[in-house]
C-alpha cells in the first residue's frame, strides 16, 4: 500500500501564546452601553420614547404652527368643532351631528333641527329609521358650523373653547406648562432625595437616626392633604404647584437612595478611596452617587407622571393655574363643563394626558428591566 | 409585636398632632376672610360674628380650644351651612364615599387578580401581552379621562347608565368603573410578578413531582403564596382611591366627602376644609397601620423575622 504521506510544509505551529484564552473578544461595555443595548430591544420603551419625544417637540412648536393666539377670546367663535382641510374622515370635518330618536318621524325631524337653533340652511338631515317596522323614529342631523358663521377659510384643528379660544394652541401651550410643572418637580424631588438620603446614609449614626424619624412622621402625612394645604396659603400658580409637589415628592427617593448606600458604604472601592485620602463629599460624588445613578433615575421617571397627574387633579379641584393660563389639568376641567355638547374641548387634552402618562411608564418600566435585569418582571 | 404596635400607635399619634397644628396654623394665615360680606358690615356686626365662631379669642387660645375640641371628636361649625357642625357634615356624607371606595377596591383587585393570573398561566402568551398592556393603560391614564370616556360614551350616547347624581345602585356603576380601574391594573401587575415567580419556587416543583393536577398547583400552591405581597399594595391603592373619589365625585355629582371638600374649598369654608382634611389624614393613617398589621399576622415568615 502506497501511504500518501503529506507534505510537511502544510503543518503550521500556531501561534499561541499563554494568556491567549484571558483576552476579551468583544468590545468591552460601559454599563450605561450595555443598559442603552438592552432598552433598545424593549418595542414598548421604545415606542414610549418615540411618542413621549414627538409630544416634546409638538409642545416646544404647537403653539405656533396656526395664527392663533391662546388668550384671544372671540365668542362669536365659541365652541366651534375641530375641523382639519382634508381630515374629514377622522370626524374633524367641522361638523357637529345628533341623532334624535321620537315615536313620530315628524317629531324627531324637528327635534333634530330645534337642536341647532333651525338653521335650516346648514343643516342636513337623514332618515335612518322612518319608524314603518314598528320602532321609534331616528332622524340624524348634520350642522356644518363653519358654513353657518361664514368662517370657511378658517380652520381650528381641535376646535375652539367656550370663549372662542383656539384649543390647539392652547392645548400645546398647557402641555407646554404641564410638562414644566412635571420636570421641574421632578428635578427638585431628585436634588433633594439624593442629598437628604445620601448623608443620611453615609454619616450613620445619630444623624441618620434622627433624619430618619424626621421620614417617619412625614412618610404618615398624606401627600394629598400636604399638596392642597401647601396650594391653599401659596396663591396658585405655576411655581407655587411645583413647590407643593416638591414638599413631600422628595421621601421616596431619599428612601430609595439612602437603602443603597448604606449597601455600597462599607465595599472595598470605598474604604480604597478613603485610604486615598478623599473626603467625604468626593466618596459620595465620585463613588457613591454614580453607583445608585439608575435607581435615581428610574424613581425619577416615576416621579414625573404622577406630578404632571397631580397638577391635573389640583386644577379639578379648584387649586388649579389661575385662568386665563392653561394646563392640561385646567384644560381637562374645562372640558367637563360641556362634555355632553361639545365632546372635542375635553377629548385633545385628555388624549394629550394620556399619551403622557403612557408613555412615561413605559419608557420607566423599560428603564428599569434594562438597568437591573434582575428586576424584570 | 406589642412593642411594635406600640412604638407604630405613638408614631400615629404624633403624626396626627402635627398634621392637627399644621393645618390649624395654616387656615389662620390664609388669605381671605370668613365674611364674605366683610365690606358691607359695620364692625360692631363683624365682631358679633367672630365672636359666635370663636375667632375673636387670640390664636394660642384659639389653638388650645380646637385641640381640646378635636379629641372630643369636635371639628367646629360649619361657616358655609349656618349652625351645622363640621362632624355631622362628614358624618351625613361618608356613605356614599365609603360605597364607591369599597365597590371599586372590591371590583378592581378580583379582577385584576383574575387578569394577572391569566398572564402568569399564559407566561409570553397572546393573553399575557393583552392583559399587560391592558394593565399599564389602566395604570397610567388617570380616572377622570375614563370619567369622561364612560359618562360621554356610556351615559349620553349609549344612556345606560344615569350621566351623574345619585340614588340608586344604577347610579354608583359609572363613578365605580372609573374608580376601579386603577386597582385592577395594578393587583394585574403585582399578581402577575407574584405568581410567576411562585410559580417557579421549589415547592411548586415538588406538588408538580408528587402529581398535583395543574388546577391545583395553580390554586392551592401557587395563588395562596401569590397572595400574601399583594397585601402590601391594598395600602398604597386605597390611599389612591382615596385621591381618585376628591375627582371623581365631582364629575359625577356624588355627595359624598370629597365633593363636598372640593366645594367648600372654592367658599373658604375653613372649618369643613380642615375637619376634612384631619379626616383623610386619620384615614390614612389608619389604613396603613392596619396593613401593616395584618401583612404581619397573615405571613408567619414575617412573624418569625421579628421574633429573632
Amino acid at each position: 500500500m502506497d501511504n500518501h504521506k503529506p507534505n510537511k510544509d502544510l503543518f503550521v505551529p500556531v501561534d499561541t501564546r499563554e494568556d491567549d484564552s484571558e483576552k476579551i473578544s468583544r468590545p468591552s461595555l460601559s454599563f450605561w452601553q450595555d443598559s442603552f443595548i438592552r432598552l433598545r430591544k424593549n418595542v414598548g420603551a421604545m415606542i414610549g420614547l418615540v411618542v413621549l419625544i414627538l409630544l416634546i417637540v409638538m409642545a416646544a412648536i404647537g403653539p405656533s404652527l396656526n395664527e392663533y393666539d391662546q388668550f384671544e377670546q372671540d365668542l362669536s367663535r365659541a365652541k366651534m368643532p375641530p375641523k382639519i382641510e382634508g381630515m374629514g374622515w377622522l370626524g374633524m370635518d367641522g361638523t357637529l351631528s345628533t341623532v334624535q330618536t321620537n315615536d313620530s318621524l315628524d317629531q324627531a325631524e324637528t327635534n333634530a333641527l330645534m337642536r341647532f337653533n333651525n338653521d335650516e340652511d346648514y343643516i342636513e338631515t337623514t332618515v335612518l329609521n322612518d319608524g314603518s317596522n314598528g320602532e321609534p323614529a331616528e332622524v340624524e342631523a348634520v350642522y356644518d358650523v363653519y358654513a353657518a358663521k361664514d368662517m370657511e377659510e378658517q380652520n381650528f384643528w381641535f376646535g375652539t373653547d367656550g370663549l372662542g379660544r383656539d384649543l390647539f394652541t392652547r392645548a400645546w401651550e398647557g402641555t407646554r406648562i404641564s410638562l414644566y410643572i412635571a420636570f421641574l418637580a421632578a428635578a427638585i424631588d431628585m436634588v433633594i432625595g439624593v442629598a437628604y438620603g445620601g448623608i443620611s446614609a453615609y454619616y450613620g449614626g445619630r444623624v441618620d437616626n434622627y433624619m430618619q424619624r424626621i421620614i417617619e412622621v412625614l412618610i404618615g402625612v398624606p401627600n394629598l392633604v400636604i399638596v392642597i394645604l401647601m396650594i391653599l396659603i401659596l396663591e396658585p400658580g405655576i411655581l407655587s404647584i411645583t413647590i407643593a409637589l416638591t414638599i413631600t415628592g422628595w421621601i421616596s427617593m431619599a428612601r430609595i437612595v439612602r437603602g443603597q448606600i448604606l449597601k455600597l458604604k462599607n465595599q472595598e472601592f470605598v474604604l480604597a478611596s478613603r485610604t486615598l485620602g478623599a473626603p467625604d463629599g468626593r466618596i459620595l460624588r465620585k463613588h457613591l452617587i454614580p453607583n445608585v445613578l439608575s435607581l435615581i433615575i428610574i424613581n425619577t421617571m416615576f416621579t414625573i407622571p404622577s406630578a404632571i397627574f397631580f397638577e391635573a387633579f389640583l386644577s379639578f379641584i379648584g387649586l388649579g393655574l389661575p385662568t386665563p393660563l392653561a394646563s392640561l389639568g385646567t384644560l381637562v376641567e374645562d372640558g367637563f363643563q360641556s362634555l355632553q355638547i361639545y365632546p372635542h374641548i375635553l377629548f385633545f387634552p385628555a388624549l394629550i394626558i394620556s399619551l403622557i402618562m403612557i408613555a412615561f411608564n413605559m419608557l420607566a418600566d423599560g428603564l428599569r428591566d434594562a438597568f437591573d435585569p434582575k428586576m424584570r418582571e | 409585636m406589642a412593642r411594635y404596635i406600640t412604638q407604630r400607635l405613638v408614631y400615629m399619634v404624633i403624626t396626627m398632632f402635627l398634621i392637627a397644628t399644621f393645618t390649624f396654623f395654616l387656615m389662620k394665615f390664609l388669605p381671605g376672610t370668613p365674611l364674605s360680606a366683610a365690606d358691607r358690615l359695620s364692625e360692631e356686626q363683624q365682631a358679633v360674628v367672630l365672636a359666635k365662631y370663636g375667632l375673636d379669642d387670640p390664636v394660642p387660645v384659639q389653638y388650645f380650644n380646637y385641640m381640646v375640641n378635636l379629641v372630643q371628636g369636635d371639628l367646629g361649625i360649619s361657616f358655609q351651612f349656618d349652625n351645622r357642625e363640621v362632624t355631622t357634615i362628614i358624618l351625613d356624607r361618608i356613605g356614599p364615599s365609603l360605597q364607591i371606595g369599597l365597590q371599586a377596591m372590591i371590583i378592581g383587585t378580583l379582577l385584576g387578580m383574575l387578569l394577572g393570573l391569566v398572564s402568569a398561566i399564559y407566561h409570553n402568551g397572546f393573553l399575557d401581552y393583552g392583559s399587560t398592556f391592558t394593565a399599564v393603560i389602566g395604570q397610567s391614564v388617570p380616572s377622570f379621562v375614563f370619567a369622561g370616556i364612560f359618562q360621554y360614551f356610556v351615559g349620553v350616547k349609549l344612556g345606560w347608565f344615569p350621566v351623574a347624581l345619585w340614588g340608586t345602585w344604577e347610579h354608583t356603576v359609572m363613578p365605580t368603573l372609573s374608580l376601579a380601574i386603577f386597582p385592577l391594573a395594578i393587583a394585574a401587575r403585582f399578581m402577575r410578578t407574584e405568581m410567576l415567580e411562585v410559580m417557579g419556587s421549589d415547592y411548586i416543583t415538588t406538588a408538580r413531582a408528587k402529581g398535583v393536577n395543574k388546577f391545583g398547583v395553580v390554586f392551592k400552591h401557587g395563588v395562596r403564596n401569590a397572595l400574601i405581597p399583594l397585601i402590601t399594595v391594598l395600602g398604597p391603592l386605597a390611599v389612591g382611591l382615596m385621591t381618585g373619589t376628591l375627582v371623581i365625585e365631582s364629575i359625577f355629582a356624588v355627595p359624598g366627602i370629597g365633593d363636598q371638600f372640593v366645594k367648600s374649598i372654592n367658599t373658604n369654608d375653613f372649618p369643613i376644609i380642615m375637619g376634612t382634611t384631619l379626616f383623610f389624614a386619620f384615614f390614612f393613617i389608619i389604613i396603613v397601620l392596619v396593613i401593616d398589621l395584618l401583612y404581619g399576622i397573615i405571613d408567619p415568615r414575617i412573624r418569625l423575622a421579628e421574633g429573632e
